[in-house]
This record gives structure tokens, C-alpha cells and sequence, in this order.
């Protein structure tokens, strides 16, 4: 008994030394300002948190915590309460959101676009076209392989809504050359890259992206390319633990002034990652 | 394969500019990880060597579930403890979500199987050579328990760091219930996640080859624990 004591002991004390070390961090954690935003990967993967975070918490001192999953997931999880703000890109699903009581208001705050990106050889022909359904015809058409998000994001919201313009149902289990991913941005043009497939991705995820390989920018600038990005306060009427205050204050300082220089200022590789919306635009 | 040699070179580089983001991401893991073991083992192996002496009806059924739970994928752990810790949630008042807390419990779940399922076979097998002597010394549950489980200590080591190695290689559960918070919940696994979505494959090939390198580093550090232990023993 004696000889397997201290083992046992220092063993115990080891775990509970452990289990102390880690108690402090959720502990102080709870105590400073902060606030938890659901966002897309676009913002975050694309670098554009890292630029415009910094000014924010220096003016407040409000710590802001991103979690970056596609728009969907963003939605569901803070209609479970989990964040103080959304901020993504599916204005439909985003008012929806509102109307639901989840959030308080839609605030439109920037914008940017999808583009078509495919590789070099362009098996489709679609190279250089403007109008963004009939070059999604015409991959269907050719049945070049298409690498789908295929997660309810608001880039694969964008993508069906391309589809339906163009007349188009394809079901990814008869249309073989429909891959969907149900993957993230940065995931899906890895698979792409790869597969030397067609996709479409919102330009500030493409400019930061580093491993294009062959693929290109086939199609730019139809206006239905537009992609717009809404913010909104988590309602605290219905989620009591949503720091109202320092989200809200998060969300006029986005669009102060300020903050709209912030959003314009954001570059990757010098390129303007998202246009700040107009102060007096109206909510979608 | 550019993209090894562009890892090799990716991985010094942040090595030897001693990055402090890479230090406090490495800090997280080994600090999340290697507190979800310790709690593993202390519930884990107690639990596993009782498994493994007491007779009950069932007891065949139990260790299969414990054998099947090691199996157990690591997002789907983290979605369950995702429901759990959610606000909306039954534990959501603890406001654990998306804090080093909840990754710690995920990882729990998803260890203390395999570190008592690992445990019960060792101390099975110690039980059926000194099942006789035990008895004959009148020794009851907890105490033939805790004699095979100290008996069998250095075995033990390994089942430690089979949880160890399930732990610190997993990013289903950690994506999901730590969110991979930059300064707050990002861990090795999901700033390898976040490069590779970056496109940034030798950054993120590099940060695995740093994370094999720490991996390493615990096993042999138990090792040698274990092998001074020994010889202490054996004195």
C-alpha cells in the first residue's frame, strides 16, 4: 500500500494542477467586454477580421471573438444564442432571420462579388462571358465538372440561385458532374484546384486563396454576381445572454465613418477586399 | 512535392522567428489536450480495472460498448457537446461554448473510452495471473483494483498515451465547440484546418510537421518517465 501511495498521489495532484490551470482562462474570459460574432469564412479566412478587428477593439476595448462557418450554420447557431452578432451573406436568410425574432434588425453593411473561377483549359468555353446563368448553362451543357459548396451557405445559396436562373435543376446525384463538397470556400477551390472543376466563390476568399494551380476568373460583373453582407444584433429579448451593448456598439461602429474607412481599407495583395455600404441605403 | 520541402522550410521558418502566435496556439493544444488526458486517466483507468475484476451480468456487453465508443467520430462528439454546452442548451447557462472549457470536455469524451477500454484489457490480463494470490490475501473490489492497477502502471503508460495521440490529433470536436477563435480557442489542428482553407499548404503541412514534433517529444518524455520509474522500481 505504502510503496504505490505516492504514485497514485502525484498522479492526482498532477491532474488536479491541470484541471486549475485551465479553470482561470474561461474564468477571465467571462469577466472582460466581449463579444462573439458568427461570420462567414469569407470574412475570415480572406484576412479581412485581422485588418478591421484591430481598430475596433482599440477605440472600445470590446475583445471580438469570430467564429467563421458558412452563413447557414452562422444562422442556426445563433438562433440557439450562441453569438451577440451575425454577420453574413444571404440577405434573404438574413431578414428571414429578423422577421423571425431571432435578430433585431438587418443592417446592410458591404458588399463585394462572386466570381466564376475554372480551370485554364475551360473545357465549358465560358471564358470572359458577362452573364453569369448562361455560363452556368453552358457548363451543365458541356456536364464539365462543377465543385459545389453544397453546405446552405450563402456563396451555394448564390450558386442555386445561379442555376434556377439559367433554368436549371441539377441534382448532383443524376448530374454526375455536379460534385457537391459540403465543404467550406477554402476547401471547395482545393477540391477544384484538384479536379480541374468549375466553382463559384466570392472574390475575397479568391484574392487571399494561395493554392489556385491552373484555375482562373472565367466570369466577372453581372450584377446578379452581387454579393451583399448584412450585420445583426442577436435579440436579447429572446437570447438574455447576448451582450447587447458592446454587439450593438460593434454594429455602429461598423457603420460609422469610421468603420466604413475600415471596411474600404481592408486589401489583400492590394486589392479592396469589400465595398462599404452606402450610409442611407435602405434595409433589404 | 514542392509543397514538402516548401513545409520543411514553412515549418523553420516559424521555428526560428519564435512566432508568439504559434507559441500560444501550441501552448492551447498542449494545455487542452493534455488536461482532458489526465482527467481521462483518472476516471478512465479506475473505471476500466473494475470493469475488468467485478462480475456482473452484462459486463460482456459493457466492455463492448467501451471497445465500440473508441470508435466514436470525433465531430460527432463535438456536436453532442455542442447541443450540451449551447445556450439553448441544457448547459448552456455555464456559458462554456466556444472557451478552452468545452474543448477540454469534448476531448474527455472523446479519450476516457479508449484509456478505459485500453485499461480493462491490461488489467484483465493481470487479473487472470494473480487472481489466486489477491483472493488468497483476502483482498476485496477496490483493493485488488488498485494493486493491478498499480502492478500494471508502466503498461498503463501506453493506454495514456493512446488517448494522448487521439487527442491531439482530432479537429471535429474542437472546430465545432471551441470555434476556432483566433487568441482564444485556436489550437493546432484547426490552424492546420484554417491554412489548408486558405490554400496555404506548406504553412499548413509545415504546422503538422510541428505538431508530429511536439507529439513526439510527449511520447518520449513519458517513455523515459517510464523507463526511470522502472529502475527505481527494481532498486
Amino acid at each position: 500500500m505504502n510503496a504505490r501511495t505516492p504514485t497514485l498521489r502525484a498522479a492526482l495532484l498532477g491532474a488536479l494542477a491541470a484541471m486549475a490551470a485551465a479553470l482561470p482562462g474561461a474564468a477571465a474570459a467571462a469577466e472582460q467586454d466581449e463579444i462573439i460574432v458568427q461570420s462567414t469564412t469569407s470574412t475570415a479566412n480572406s484576412g479581412f477580421f485581422d485588418q478591421v478587428l484591430p481598430q475596433f477593439e482599440a477605440r472600445t476595448g470590446i475583445k471580438v471573438k469570430v467564429v467563421a462557418v458558412g452563413t447557414g450554420q452562422a444562422l442556426r447557431n445563433a438562433a440557439n444564442c450562441d453569438g451577440d452578432v451575425v454577420l453574413v451573406h444571404a440577405p434573404r436568410a438574413e431578414a428571414d432571420f429578423v422577421a423571425k425574432g431571432l435578430g433585431v434588425r438587418r443592417h446592410p453593411l458591404m458588399s463585394n462579388d462572386f466570381v466564376i473561377v475554372g480551370p485554364a483549359a475551360d473545357p465549358a468555353g465560358i471564358a470572359g462571358m458577362r452573364d453569369a446563368a448562361a455560363a452556368m448553362a453552358r457548363i451543365a451543357a458541356a456536364g464539365a465538372p462543377f465543385a459545389s459548396r453544397g453546405d446552405d451557405s450563402g456563396t451555394h445559396k448564390a450558386e442555386r440561385r445561379l442555376w434556377r436562373a439559367a433554368g436549371l435543376d441539377p441534382d448532383p446525384a443524376t448530374d454526375r458532374w455536379l460534385r457537391e463538397l459540403g465543404a467550406g470556400m477554402g476547401a471547395t477551390l482545393n477540391a477544384a484546384a484538384g479536379m480541374g472543376a468549375y466553382a463559384l466563390t466570392d472574390r475575397a476568399t479568391w484574392l487571399a486563396f494561395a493554392n489556385k494551380a491552373d484555375l482562373r476568373i472565367m466570369v466577372e460583373g453581372d450584377p446578379r454576381l452581387l454579393n451583399h453582407y448584412g450585420v445583426i444584433l442577436v435579440n436579447p429579448a429572446r437570447c438574455p445572454n447576448v451582450n447587447a451593448k458592446a454587439g450593438q456598439a460593434f454594429i455602429d461602429w461598423l457603420l460609422s465613418a469610421e468603420g466604413r474607412a475600415a471596411i474600404a481599407g481592408a486589401r489583400v495583395h492590394g486589392a479592396q477586399l469589400f465595398r462599404p455600404a452606402e450610409p442611407q441605403e435602405k434595409t433589404r | 512535392m514542392q509543397e514538402f520541402t516548401d513545409a520543411f522550410g514553412a515549418a523553420f521558418a516559424l521555428l526560428a522567428s519564435g512566432d508568439p502566435e504559434l507559441a500560444e496556439i501550441v501552448g492551447l493544444s498542449l494545455r487542452v489536450t493534455l488536461t482532458a488526458v489526465a482527467i481521462s486517466c483518472l476516471v478512465g483507468m479506475p473505471l476500466g480495472a473494475l470493469l475488468a475484476i467485478a462480475r456482473f451480468p452484462g459486463r460482456g456487453a459493457a466492455a463492448a460498448l467501451l471497445n465500440a465508443l473508441m470508435g466514436l467520430p470525433p465531430v460527432v462528439v463535438g456536436l453532442a457537446t455542442y447541443l450540451l454546452l449551447s445556450r439553448s442548451g441544457p448547459l448552456g447557462a455555464l456559458g462554456l461554448l466556444y472557451t478552452p472549457a468545452a474543448m477540454i470536455i469534448a476531448q474527455t469524451i472523446l479519450t476516457l473510452p479508449l484509456v478505459a477500454a485500453l485499461t480493462r484489457q491490461t488489467i484483465a490480463d493481470l487479473h487472470a495471473e494473480h487472481d489466486e494470490t489477491l483472493r488468497a490475501l483476502g483482498a476485496g473490489r477496490w483493493a485488488t483494483a488498485l494493486t493491478l492497477l498499480h502492478d500494471g502502471r508502466f503498461a498503463l503508460t501506453t493506454a495514456a498515451l493512446a488517448g494522448f495521440g487521439r487527442a491531439a490529433a482530432e479537429v471535429g470536436a474542437v472546430m465545432i465547440v471551441g470555434g476556432n477563435i483566433a487568441h482564444a480557442t485556436r489550437v493546432m489542428t484547426t490552424a492546420i484546418a484554417l491554412e489548408t482553407a486558405r490554400g496555404e499548404l506548406a504553412l499548413a503541412l509545415g504546422l503538422g510537421m510541428i505538431l508530429l514534433g511536439i507529439s513526439a517529444a510527449v511520447n518520449l518524455a513519458a517513455m523515459a518517465l517510464r523507463a526511470r520509474a522502472e529502475r527505481a522500481a527494481h532498486v
